[in-house]
Formats: C-alpha cells, sequence, structure tokens
C-alpha cells in the first residue's frame, strides 16, 4: 500500500530566480559570512522588483570574487582588484543596467584601491558590495589592509601591527553618496541597505563584516563562524550617520555598523552631460540614450 | 557593413600617425576610450577626447593604465566598439588585462607608440622593443596580432583593420607603431564612408537561456551575448569551459587554450598581409615593419646598384609570423636580414624559421632615432660575401 506525501524537501530552491542553481553547491567553506551575503542581495533584488535582466554583477579575485559566477544574472569574474574599472567600463557602455560590484576587502582596498577612491571620486552609478572578512582568505589567510592591529594571520604570524584601513571614511572621504557598514548577522538591515543601494544614484558603498572561521577565526582562536556570529551580537553598536573617523575597527572590540552616508550628488554621466550641454548647446545630445547605441 | 558618413572626416589632411589612428578609431565606430597620458602616444587620447563629446562616444582619463585596459574590457562586454593607447610603461602596467581580454575573448584595440625602453627609457624617442612583449607580454600561452603600420595613412587604415580583426577574431587587437611614425606629418586621404568596410560583432540568434558565452566547434569563431537581454551569462578570466563556467583542470585547460591559439594559428593566411618587393629570385630579403622598414629602402636601393639581387619584405601584420612565407622564401634566398629598432626580437622568429637554409643577420638599434641606411647597407654587403 502506498501513500503520497507532500516532500518534505521543496524541489525547487527559494532563490531559484536569482541564483545559477548549476553552479550550486559553492566553493565556500561551512560557517562563512558569503553565502548570507548572497542571499541578502538575491533578497533584495527580488524585492527590489528590478529588471534582472538589466542588472550586471562584477567580481575581482577571492572567495568574494566567486560571487559573480553564483548569481543568475549577467556577470563578469576579472582580474584582481580590477573589478571597478570593468564596471565602470560597463556601466558607461551600457547606463540603463544596473552594475554592482561584489568583491573583497583585499581585492577592492588593496590591490584595487586607486580604483576605489576614482570612481568613489567621479561618482560613478555603481554599487559596491565589499565583504570584509580581515583576511586574504583564497590565498590561505594572508594580512590585510584591513586586519585589525594585533590579529595574527599566516604572513602576521605574531600579530598585525599595521594600520588598518577604516572603509566607511575610505569610501565617504573619496566621494561615495551611499555608506553603509553591516555585518553578515544584521541580515534584514542589510537587505534594506542593498535595496537602498541599488536604487540609489551614484556610487554607494556597503561594507560587510563577515566570518572567515577557516582562516581568521581559527589562526586568531576565536572559534567557529558561529562564534564570530555571537561576538557580532554582543559587540555591534548601531550608530547611523555618525561621525566616520570613530569607525576604525580594533582587534576584538566594538564594531560600529550603521548607514552613514545617504546624500545627493550629479553622478559621472550627469556631470557630463551638464558640462557638455554648456559649451555645446542644444547641439549636444545627452549621453546615455541606452540600450548601449549611445545614439551613434 | 559600412562606416556611418556623419563621423568620417572624408578629405585630405595633414596629420600625424597619432591624430590619424583616432580618426581611424572614430571611422571604426569606437565610442568608448579609456586611456592614461604616456608620451608619445598622448595625441591619439587628446584627439578622441576632442571629438567623442560631439559624436556620442565617451572618452575617460582613467587612473592608471590597469584602470584603462580593465574598462576598455567592460565597455567592450557593454557593446560599444573600445580602444586604448599608451606607451612603454604603460602597455607593461595593460599586460594584465590584455590577457583577461585575451581569456575572455573580447574584442578591443590598444595601440602601442613604441619609446625606447627598458624602463622609463627614451619617453620622447622612438623604439621597437616592445615586440616579444607584444607577444608574449601577458603571462600564459596564447596567440595575439599585431600590426605595425609605417605612416600616418597606414595609421588610419590599419587602425579601422584591427577594430575589424579584433570583431572577427573576438580578441584585443594590438597596433605596435612607434614614436616616428605617431609623430610624423604627412597627408593622410579619408575615403568617403561608403567605401570603409567594417565588421560588425556577431551575436547569438539564439534565444536566452539556449545559448553559451563560448561555444567553441574549431572551426568558426563562437557569437558573443549581449549584456541587458535576459542571457544572464558568466564569462571569467579563470580557464572554463563552453558555458564560461570555471573548469580547474587538465582537460579544460587543453580546450580553453587550444582554442585561443587554435583560432589565430588556423586562421594565419586570413591575418598575415605583408607586402613585398622584388622577392622573386631575389639572393637577399631585407625584412622589417613600422618606421624600419622606410628606413631600409634607400640602404636597399643602393645595394641593388651595386648589383645586388636584393628583395623587401614589409610585415604590416608582424603577429602572427608569417612562418610559412619565411620558409618557403629560406629555402630560395641567400641570406636574410632584419632591421629592427632592438637588438634581435622579431630576428629571433625570422632565424628560426630559415632554419639554417640560409644565412640571417640583424641589423639591431638600441632605439631614440631611427637606424642610419649606411648601417643597414653594411650589413647586406657583409652577408653578400
Amino acid at each position: 500500500m502506498s501513500t503520497s506525501v507532500e516532500p518534505a524537501v521543496k524541489k525547487e530552491h527559494p532563490m531559484e530566480k536569482i541564483l545559477r542553481m548549476d553552479r550550486i553547491p559553492h566553493i565556500w567553506c561551512p560557517t562563512c559570512g558569503l553565502g548570507t551575503v548572497v542571499t541578502a542581495l538575491a533578497t533584495a533584488l527580488d524585492e527590489s522588483e528590478i529588471d534582472l535582466n538589466k542588472v550586471a554583477i562584477v567580481s575581482g579575485i577571492g572567495c568574494t570574487g566567486r560571487v559573480a559566477g553564483y548569481m543568475k544574472l549577467d556577470s563578469f569574474h576579472t582580474t584582481h582588484g580590477r573589478a571597478i574599472p570593468f564596471a565602470f567600463g560597463m556601466h558607461v557602455a551600457r547606463p540603463d543596467l544596473k552594475t554592482i560590484v561584489f568583491s573583497g576587502d583585499g581585492d577592492l582596498v588593496s590591490i584595487g584601491g586607486n580604483h576605489l577612491i576614482h570612481t568613489a571620486r567621479r561618482n560613478a552609478d555603481l554599487m559596491v558590495i565589499c565583504v570584509n572578512n580581515f583576511i586574504y582568505a583564497m590565498t590561505g589567510g594572508q594580512v590585510a589592509p584591513t586586519t585589525p592591529i594585533t590579529a595574527k594571520s599566516s604572513t602576521s604570524p605574531f600579530g598585525n601591527f599595521e594600520h588598518p584601513f577604516n572603509l566607511p571614511l575610505l569610501a565617504a572621504s573619496s566621494g561615495a553618496v551611499y555608506v553603509a557598514r553591516w555585518t553578515a548577522l544584521h541580515i534584514r538591515r542589510l537587505t534594506k541597505a542593498f535595496k537602498e543601494a541599488l536604487n540609489k544614484r551614484g556610487f554607494s558603498f556597503v561594507e560587510v563584516i563577515a566570518p572567515c572561521s577557516t582562516l581568521y577565526a581559527r589562526r586568531n582562536k576565536l572559534g567557529t563562524g558561529l562564534d564570530l556570529m555571537k561576538f557580532y551580537h554582543d559587540n555591534c553598536v548601531i550608530k547611523h550617520g555618525c561621525d566616520l573617523k570613530e569607525v576604525d575597527i580594533d582587534y576584538q572590540s566594538k564594531i560600529i555598523v550603521g548607514k552613514f552616508v545617504d546624500i545627493e550628488k550629479p553622478t559621472y554621466i550627469d556631470c557630463l552631460n551638464k558640462g557638455y550641454k554648456q559649451v555645446f548647446g542644444d547641439k549636444y545630445k545627452p549621453y546615455g540614450g541606452g540600450d548601449g547605441n549611445n545614439g551613434n | 557593413m559600412k562606416a556611418k558618413p556623419e563621423n568620417v572626416l572624408t578629405g585630405s589632411h595633414y596629420l600625424d600617425g597619432n591624430h590619424a589612428s583616432a580618426e581611424g578609431a572614430i571611422a571604426a565606430g569606437c565610442r568608448f576610450f579609456g586611456g592614461y597620458p604616456i608620451t608619445p602616444s598622448t595625441e591619439i587620447a587628446e584627439r578622441i577626447s576632442q571629438r567623442f563629446p560631439r559624436i556620442g562616444g565617451i572618452f575617460v582619463q582613467m587612473e592608471d593604465e590597469l584602470a584603462s585596459m580593465a574598462a576598455i574590457l567592460g565597455a567592450s562586454n557593454g557593446g560599444v566598439k573600445s580602444m586604448s593607447c599608451t606607451s612603454g610603461p604603460g602597455f607593461s602596467l595593460m599586460m594584465e588585462n590584455f590577457g583577461l581580454g585575451i581569456m575572455m575573448e573580447t574584442p578591443c584595440v590598444l595601440v602601442n607608440v613604441q619609446r625606447g625602453g627598458p624602463s622609463t627609457g627614451l619617453p620622447t624617442l622612438p623604439g621597437q622593443a616592445d615586440m616579444m612583449q607584444a607577444r608574449w607580454g601577458s603571462h600564459g600561452d596564447y596567440e595575439v596580432i599585431a600590426l605595425a603600420p609605417d605612416s600616418p595613412q597606414e595609421s588610419f587604415e590599419l587602425t579601422i583593420h584591427a577594430f575589424n580583426l579584433s570583431e572577427k577574431y573576438r580578441m584585443p587587437v594590438l597596433i605596435m607603431t612607434d614614436e616616428c611614425v605617431g609623430h610624423m606629418t604627412e597627408k593622410v586621404v579619408i575615403p568617403s564612408a561608403d567605401e570603409i568596410d567594417l565588421v560588425e560583432r556577431k551575436y547569438t540568434d539564439k534565444k536566452p537561456g539556449e545559448a553559451w558565452p563560448y561555444e567553441w566547434n574549431g572551426k568558426s569563431i563562437p557569437p558573443m551575448l549581449p549584456v541587458g537581454k535576459g542571457y544572464k551569462f558568466h564569462i571569467t578570466g579563470l580557464t572554463h569551459d563552453e558555458k564560461g563556467y570555471p573548469v580547474i583542470n587538465a582537460e579544460a585547460q587543453e580546450k580553453n587554450v587550444r582554442q585561443l591559439i587554435d583560432k589565430v594559428k588556423k586562421n594565419a593566411d586570413d591575418i598575415i598581409w605583408l607586402e613585398e618587393w622584388d622577392t622573386d629570385g631575389a639572393d637577399i630579403i631585407v625584412m622589417s615593419y613600422g618606421i624600419s622598414s622606410r628606413v631600409a629602402r634607400p640602404a636597399i636601393a643602393k645595394a641593388r646598384a651595386d648589383g645586388i639581387k636584393i628583395g623587401q619584405i614589409r610585415m604590416i601584420t608582424v603577429w602572427p609570423f608569417p612562418e610559412k612565407r619565411i620558409r618557403e622564401l629560406a629555402g630560395k634566398v641567400k641570406a636574410m636580414v632584419m632591421v629592427e629598432l632592438n637588438h634581435g626580437q622579431v630576428y629571433l622568429e625570422m632565424d628560426r624559421c630559415a632554419a639554417g637554409q640560409c644565412v640571417t643577420a640583424v641589423v639591431g638599434h638600441s632605439g631614440g632615432t631611427v637606424h642610419k641606411p649606411d648601417d643597414i647597407y653594411k650589413v647586406i654587403k657583409d652577408v653578400v660575401k
């Protein structure tokens, strides 16, 4: 005798619309924070009701650099540090698309630091997600420009003694119009920040503190990824709009999170169009008509 | 497809090679330029920055050459024909993402107006010493296409040709010019738009969900997928399969790298472009490219006046190297002489292809100026002995 029962597991993954299921399982370690951040972006894209055909995603190299490959969008996995200039070229060629950069701290602020500050300076209409796990994870846990002072890594075996970057301060002072920091624990707030950044015109920058259990937590004897999530729970302080000089991250001390910057400023293409219009008058055809033809 | 008439400056002009190259790019339909100032290439960027705002193009002075090369790849994948220009030190920085363009099979054009090196070298003076860097400068194994104009007129024409080759073979194409040609001012005749043939990008005719970015079949070049149309495709600098998905093993590497090499090697006869004078029945052939091919002419004329049976080959494409033709000629002549502004880079290829069938020699030069025709003449006389 047989009875039909509802399957306990749904056949369709709830994120199937946005994730490339033929690429799953992903390469990330158990208790890595990246899956949560990807889910937050997928949810934000879904709830924003944005046309997914009109979203491009660009990554650099590293653990976070693999994100582009898992998103069911036009996706580009570029070279180490160059996700932002590649995305900038894509954006300028196709201003009708929303172009997202999703990469890690080493990629975006060490080898790619110059591109980050200049693209923020231009206020190009790009959304940049920077997952900060305090370490170079893909290559085995080396010190990064975000590693807190005294934290150990495979190339700072006695502890890091260099000042780390304060990423929100760097992005804001370079010209970003939207700057926020959350952790992989703050799923709801992070998803909201992604939605705001998706709708923002101009250069938006969201830093996401995320656990690297295999390398950062293990070497520093901080437990597992779950222990780091508990740490975020107990030590994060939400301070919207606070003075960015106060948001430095020290080793195992409080982490200030929140939405720090949300201002309006003409974008890169707005500025070109305004400037050329003043010079050439009505003869000037504003750039960015869309669909890649740009009036040619 | 023909060029768009409104953007082609049809007529006779007095232009230097760099300005002519910029006009070639505009005629070819280039509408994105990302570059960084560097002598002696800057006039290309300057002219583009002056012309683009009026014709719907975007010129961006990027923060460095790393960004310039990355941005033109992004823009090209966005569907806009893209170009950059540089010289020596900038060319070194661009090698990183030049390799990405090769791996992603992204069409674009990069002009290197060669100056003397190594390092900062001679910013304002000519060289041809980046030829092997053009061939092998990015890491890994791949084939390149490199063109070498010898005049402003040819700078115009070859820039259009470079865009056509880049779209046809779906890869970055190099224009390896030099400071002399870049800054030499001559008459440049720009034809009417209907005389300019353009190769347009081939996009897939399959529907989203049915098409992949690298449908390699060992014969034709796979069409690209357009962004923003629902294909939701992935491309990467990692070794990948037909879907563009990373596959990290030796089998995938063999298939991927083989494609990058075969698409140039198997089409070498279509790509290679030589000019030959008096090579039939010659005892000696002088080979060269770019400015050196013009400098060699008086030396060749002088040797011919001495009764030497001498021919000349000018390589319009230097890479891929005209291997077949050189092997064939080397079996018929007594000697082959390479003239180039370095100490024997492309010479190595000529010598390899000659394979001991004839004597080979290079008229080397450290750069900073061009050869003295007499120095070329002396080497010709030496090999005759």
